[in-house]
C-alpha cells in the first residue's frame, strides 16, 4: 500500500538540480584537467609526464605513500587488536589521539613537525649530533604523510573487530594457538575487506597530500618535491600543459580509488552483516 | 585492571600495546608536546600583537566567512543529494553515489589548479560569468567559496544519508493518514530527525574548510586584506622562519576549530533532547 503520492515535478527538479551541481563541481574539473593536459597534443603530454623531474617527484610520492600505508597498517592492526580484545584504562584517550590528526589543518600538521624537529626544538641537539635530517628532507615528507592519514586504517578495523567480539580468539588461544596463528587464521579473515578499504583510503589521501608536505619540503626539484608539489611548481611557472599532464596521472589514480572504494564497501558491508 | 588483564587468555597484549604506543608517540604525542612546549614559551604580548595585526585579523574573517557560506551551500545541496539518493530511483544513481567521494580522493592541489584555471576570465566557466554578468570568480572571495564548496560536498551527504535511510516509513504513513500534507510531513516528521546529522555534517565541513589550504591557495590569488586565508598566513610566516608568529596564528585557528566542534556537540545534545522529548 502506498499512501504517499510522490510529487513528480519536485522529484525531477531535485534530481536535475543535484546532477547539474555535481556535473559542474565534480565532473567538469576532471574533464577540464584531461582536456588541458592533451591540449598541446600527445607528444607534449608524453614529454611532460616523462620529464626526469616528474618521474622523480612521482617516485617520492610513491615512497611516501608506501611508508604511510605500511606504518598505518601496522599501527591500525595493533591498535585495533589492542583496543578491541583487551580491557585497559585509557582506551578513550588513545582513540581521541588517533583521530586527532584528521581534524587539524594540514598546514598546522606541518608546523607541528617543524617545531618538533626544527632548529629551535628540544630534540634538535640530539638530531644534530647524529646528523639526522628530518625537516626539509624526505623523512619529514614521509612523517607528514603518515600523520595526515593516521586514523584511516584503524578507524575501518575497530568497528569490525568490535562487532566480531573476542570469543573466537579466546577459543583459539585455549586450544593452544600462538598469537601469530590466531591473528592469521581467526582475526585476519574477518577484517581483510575492511583492511583493504582502509588501505585504499590511506593511499588516496597519501598520494595527494599537499599542505603538510609543502611545509616540510625543501622544495628542491628532483629531491624533496612530491607530485602535488611538482604540479604547483609547474603551474606557478605557467607550464599549464605540464601541470595538468602531471595532474592527469593523479586523476586516473583517483578514479581507480573511487571504483575500488565502491566495490570494497559492498564486500565490507556483507562481512559486517554476517557478523551481526 | 591488572586482574582483568590476567584473566584474558588471548595473547599479544604486550606487543600490540607496545607497537600502538610507540607509533602513536612518534607520530602524534611527541609532536603535540613540542607544540605545547613551544606555545608556552611565547610571550603573551608578542602573541596578542601577532594575532591582532590587521592583516591576520582580516585573514581569519575571510577564512570564517567563506567557509560559512560554502558550508551553508553544502548543507542545502547535501540534504538534497542525500534525499535523492535515499528516496528516489533515477538513471545514474550508483554513479552519483560514487562520485560524491571525489573531493576526498582527488589531491587538493589538482582540484585547486583545475578550479582556478576554469574560473579565470579566460577559463571555461570564468569567461561565461565575466562576459555575461561581469563577475570574476578566480582571485576573489567568490573563488575561495567555490573551492570550499568543492571540498565540503561529501560531509553533509555522508552524515545525513545513513540517518535518512533508517527513518521508518511508518511515521510518514501515520502523518499522512492523520491528514498531513507532504510538505507538513517533511517539516514536522522527517526534518527534526535529520537535523542533528545536518548540523554535524555542516560543522565537520565548516571545520575542514577553515583549515583547507591546497585547493584554495591557487584560486584565491592571495591578495593581502582581500583573499588571504588564515592557513596561508601561517605558511608565509613559516617561509620567513618566524615560528613564533606561525604558532600564534595556528593556536587561534585550533581554538576556532575547537569552538566549532564544541558548539556542534552542544547543539547535538540539545536537538536530540528535543526530538526524544517529542517522541
Amino acid at each position: 500500500m502506498r499512501l504517499r503520492k510522490e510529487n513528480a515535478v519536485l522529484k525531477w527538479t531535485l534530481i536535475i538540480t543535484c546532477e547539474l551541481f555535481l556535473a559542474l563541481f565534480l565532473i567538469l574539473p576532471l574533464v577540464f584537467i584531461l582536456e588541458t593536459a592533451f591540449a598541446q597534443g600527445l607528444a607534449a603530454y608524453w614529454n611532460s609526464i616523462t620529464d626526469q623531474y616528474a618521474i622523480k617527484a612521482a617516485l617520492l610520492t610513491l615512497k611516501a605513500t608506501l611508508w604511510a600505508v605500511g606504518v598505518n597498517t601496522l599501527f591500525g592492526l595493533s591498535a585495533a587488536w589492542c583496543i578491541t580484545k583487551f580491557a585497559f584504562r585509557g582506551k578513550k584517550i588513545i582513540s581521541t589521539f588517533i583521530d586527532l590528526p584528521v581534524t587539524v589543518s594540514p598546514i598546522i600538521a606541518g608546523l607541528i613537525y617543524v617545531l618538533t624537529f626544527g632548529r629551535q626544538s628540544f630534540l634538535f641537539p640530539l638530531l644534530d649530533k647524529y646528523d639526522i635530517e628530518i625537516i626539509f628532507a624526505a623523512p619529514g615528507i614521509i612523517l607528514a604523510t603518515i600523520f595526515v592519514t593516521f586514523p584511516f586504517i584503524s578507524r575501518e578495523l575497530i568497528p569490525v573487530l568490535t562487532a566480531q567480539g573476542f570469543d573466537e580468539e579466546e577459543a583459539a588461544a585455549l586450544m593452544g594457538a600462538r598469537t601469530w596463528t590466531i591473528f592469521r587464521k581467526v582475526t585476519l579473515p574477518h577484517v581483510k575487506w575492511a583492511l583493504l578499504y582502509g588501505v585504499v583510503l590511506c593511499t588516496a589521501r597519501a598520494m595527494g597530500e599537499f599542505g603538510a608536505v609543502s611545509v616540510l619540503s625543501g622544495h628542491l626539484r628532483g629531491k624533496t618535491n612530491t607530485l602535488p608539489l611538482y604540479i604547483e611548481l609547474l603551474y606557478q611557472g605557467y607550464d599549464f600543459t605540464g601541470a595538468f599532464a602531471a595532474s592527469s596521472i593523479l586523476v586516473v589514480l583517483t578514479i581507480v580509488v573511487l571504483v575500488l572504494r565502491v566495490w570494497l564497501e559492498g564486500r565490507g558491508n556483507k562481512d559486517l552483516d554476517i557478523l551481526k | 585492571m591488572k586482574k582483568s588483564k590476567r584473566k584474558s587468555v588471548i595473547p599479544g597484549f604486550g606487543i600490540t600495546f607496545g607497537i600502538t604506543m610507540t607509533i602513536l608517540s612518534v607520530v602524534v604525542l611527541i609532536p603535540l608536546c613540542s607544540l605545547v612546549i613551544f606555545s608556552a614559551q611565547l610571550s603573551p604580548a608578542e602573541f596578542f600583537h601577532t594575532i591582532t595585526t590587521p592583516r591576520v585579523l582580516k585573514s581569519y574573517w575571510i577564512s570564517i566567512g567563506c567557509s560559512f557560506v560554502a558550508s551553508t551551500v553544502n548543507a542545502f545541496m547535501g540534504l538534497a543529494l542525500a534525499w535523492i539518493l535515499v528516496r528516489y530511483e533515477f538513471p545514474g544513481k550508483r554513479f552519483v553515489d560514487g562520485i560524491i567521494e571525489l573531493p576526498f580522493a582527488l589531491p587538493t592541489a589538482v582540484a585547486g589548479i583545475a578550479l582556478t584555471h576554469m574560473t579565470t576570465t579566460n577559463g571555461w566557466i570564468g569567461k561565461v560569468f565575466f562576459d555575461f554578468f561581469n563577475i570574476r570568480i578566480a582571485y576573489t572571495p567568490l573563488g575561495i567559496i567555490v573551492a570550499l564548496v568543492f571540498i565540503g560536498i561529501p560531509f553533509v551527504v555522508r552524515s545525513v544519508q545513513p540517518v535518512l535511510e533508517k527513518i521508518d516509513v511508518q511515521y510518514e504513513e501515520a502523518a499522512s493518514i492523520l491528514g498531513a500534507s507532504r510538505r507538513k510531513t517533511f517539516w514536522s516528521v522527517i526534518f527534526p530527525e535529520l537535523l542533528p546529522a545536518l548540523i554535524s555534517g555542516f560543522s565537520l565541513a565548516f571545520a575542514r574548510c577553515i583549515g583547507e589550504y591546497g585547493s584554495v591557495v591557487f584560486i584565491s590569488g592571495n591578495i593581502p586584506y582581500k583573499t588571504e586565508i588564515a592557513p596561508l598566513m601561517i605558511m608565509s610566516q613559516l617561509q620567513e622562519y618566524d615560528y613564533a608568529s606561525a604558532t600564534s596564528i595556528a593556536l587561534v585557528m585550533l581554538a576556532i576549530a575547537f569552538v566549532i566542534l564544541s558548539v556542534n556537540a552542544i547543539l547535538q545534545s540539545m536537538v536530540s533532547k528535543r526530538v526524544s522529548g517529542i517522541a
